[in-house]
């Protein structure tokens, strides 16, 4: 396998080359330019065999690639915030349309107050629209993730699209070693696109009908269904791509050192990374702590939460945005899934590193230690909003 | 695959809302308060009202008269209205 030295965004941009993809629709927004352009010079240059169409919006962009899929195509766009949130409509037809569509979302904070950094607002938002949801950590995890997102989405007994996360500017303008794999060992891995039903001019059928009050539910239950077999055939994936590339960036839940841990941080993205160091500096120094790193929001690793739950005493969750509810979007979920769980460790949620603000080693070891402390000291502050500016700093004299 | 919409069970449905035939067969005109009544003797075939209903329910029969499609007619008005001869009256459905 060659070894590549690119950002996330040329990740996305091997990624969809690798999985053969045969549409393209996307329109460019910062910092997620880079990707669409990458592909661009793809096909400009006839290395990829796919219908690249220019498109006047993101709403637009989605809609082509609905219809485009529905014919039977693979299909790929990329985004970032306002852009997925002009799609948020039509995000909900791909889903309920059925069609396995796989985007590239760089994370970038809503406006106002105007940003281009980090923050997880933007596809937190979107949470109900039926998507998959993958937080990735590395660009590697995100070349990795397309492949394997292929091959979940478009089983037939799945038939749901994803989004896949990275990091503004921590990833989207970062260069790290990535593994590109050759293609014929993704062709290997990965089976052409045969979705059961197709549009077809020979044979023409009416899809996204209209459906009476008497059958609607339960085509909202088919999903519904389909949603709990996703979880299987992700954990499937996962096994057969580490069996073929050598690579396991986790399932649902990804742990790490979570196993005899006393107290537990979730978090997703790249400040899982730092995560990671801050928690082998604390296990060097005898602090029984571990990550368990939030890989899919959706579909929620509800039984992962509640088995970490049996064996820890501490959880704390940070959460990369806020959502405006009791706490940030991923607190109130873990809760919600450990309400009827018989193990209930002490939670706190963190609400940090929002508009891209750096989550440094240093807060998060006092985010660990915090979290040690919670068995003992109580959760009388349930949300912490960590690094506030909550008043002016002292003067040096 | 045709698709059986006789459906007992959601077991029995595509895995979408896919259709093998137009929507033709949903009687949406069920959902009508007002329904259209059309008085043949003033009625001049004159097709303003086929022109105007948003929702194709104006049938032209072979013999050149028209006919409400009470299927689909969702008893707007818009028919009665615009009739320059005045041949066409809602009555509340009953």
């Amino acid at each position: 396998m060659p070894k590549m030295v690119i950002t996330v965004n040329y990740s996305l941009a091997y990624g969809a080359k690798l999985s053969r993809v045969e549409v393209v629709a996307a329109y460019p927004i910062t910092p997620q330019t880079t990707v669409v352009e990458k592909l661009a010079e793809f096909v400009a240059n006839g290395e990829m065999d796919t219908q690249y169409v220019k498109v006047e919006s993101e709403h637009t962009a989605m809609a082509a690639l609905i219809s485009a899929s529905l014919a039977g195509a693979r299909t790929f766009t990329a985004t970032s915030a306002h852009g997925l949130t002009l799609m948020h409509e039509v995000l909900i037809w791909a889903s309920g349309s059925r069609t396995p569509i796989v985007m590239g979302n760089i994370n970038r904070a809503m406006a106002p107050a105007w940003s281009v950094w980090a923050d997880h607002l933007d596809s937190v938002a979107q949470r109900d629209t039926g998507w998959m949801q993958i937080y990735a950590e590395t660009n590697q995890e995100v070349l990795d993730s397309i492949i394997q997102a292929y091959k979940f989405c478009e089983n037939n007994e799945v038939l749901l699209p994803c989004m896949i996360m990275e990091d503004a500017f921590f990833l989207s303008h970062t260069s790290e070693a990535v593994d590109v794999p050759e293609q014929s060992e993704v062709d290997a891995f990965l089976p052409t696109f045969d979705p059961p039903e197709k549009l077809d001019v020979d044979d023409p059928k009416g899809f996204c009908s209209l459906v009476m009050p008497d059958w609607y539910m339960e085509f909202r239950y088919l999903m519904y269904e389909a949603w709990n077999k996703a979880m299987g055939v992700i954990y499937d994936v996962v096994e057969d791509f580490e069996k073929k590339f050598g690579r396991n960036h986790g399932a649902l839940l990804d742990m790490y050192k979570c196993d005899d841990a006393d107290a537990v941080l979730m978090a997703a993205g790249t400040a899982a990374a730092t995560c990671r160091e801050v928690v082998d500096d604390l296990r060097s120094k005898g602090k029984k702590v571990g990550l368990a790193r939030i890989r899919f929001f959706r579909p929620f690793p509800t039984e992962e939460v509640r088995s970490l739950a049996k064996e820890v005493d501490a959880i704390g969750v940070l959460d990369r945005s806020f959502t405006f509810a009791h706490g940030g979007a991923f607190f109130s979920e873990v809760g919600g899934a450990l309400y009827n769980s018989p193990a209930k460790p002490a939670l706190k949620n963190y609400v940090a590193g929002l508009g891209g603000r750096d989550i440094t080693p240093k807060t998060l070891s006092r985010l660990f230690e915090d979290v040690l402390s919670l068995p003992e000291n109580g959760t009388e502050k349930e949300i912490e909003w960590v690094d506030l500016k909550d008043a002016p700093p002292e003067e040096v004299s | 695959m045709t698709y059986d919409w006789d459906p007992k069970c959601y077991k029995d449905l595509p895995h979408t809302a896919i259709m093998d035939r137009p929507t033709t067969h949903i009687k949406t005109g069920v959902w009508r308060t007002y329904r259209p009544i059309v008085d043949k003797e003033k009625c001049t075939d004159c097709y303003i009202c086929w022109k105007f209903c948003p929702d194709v329910s104006i049938l032209i029969l072979e013999d050149g008269s028209i006919e409400v499609d009470y299927d689909h007619c969702k008893g707007c008005g818009i028919c009665a209205e615009v009739c320059p001869v005045k041949a066409i009256e809602m009555e509340r459905e009953r």
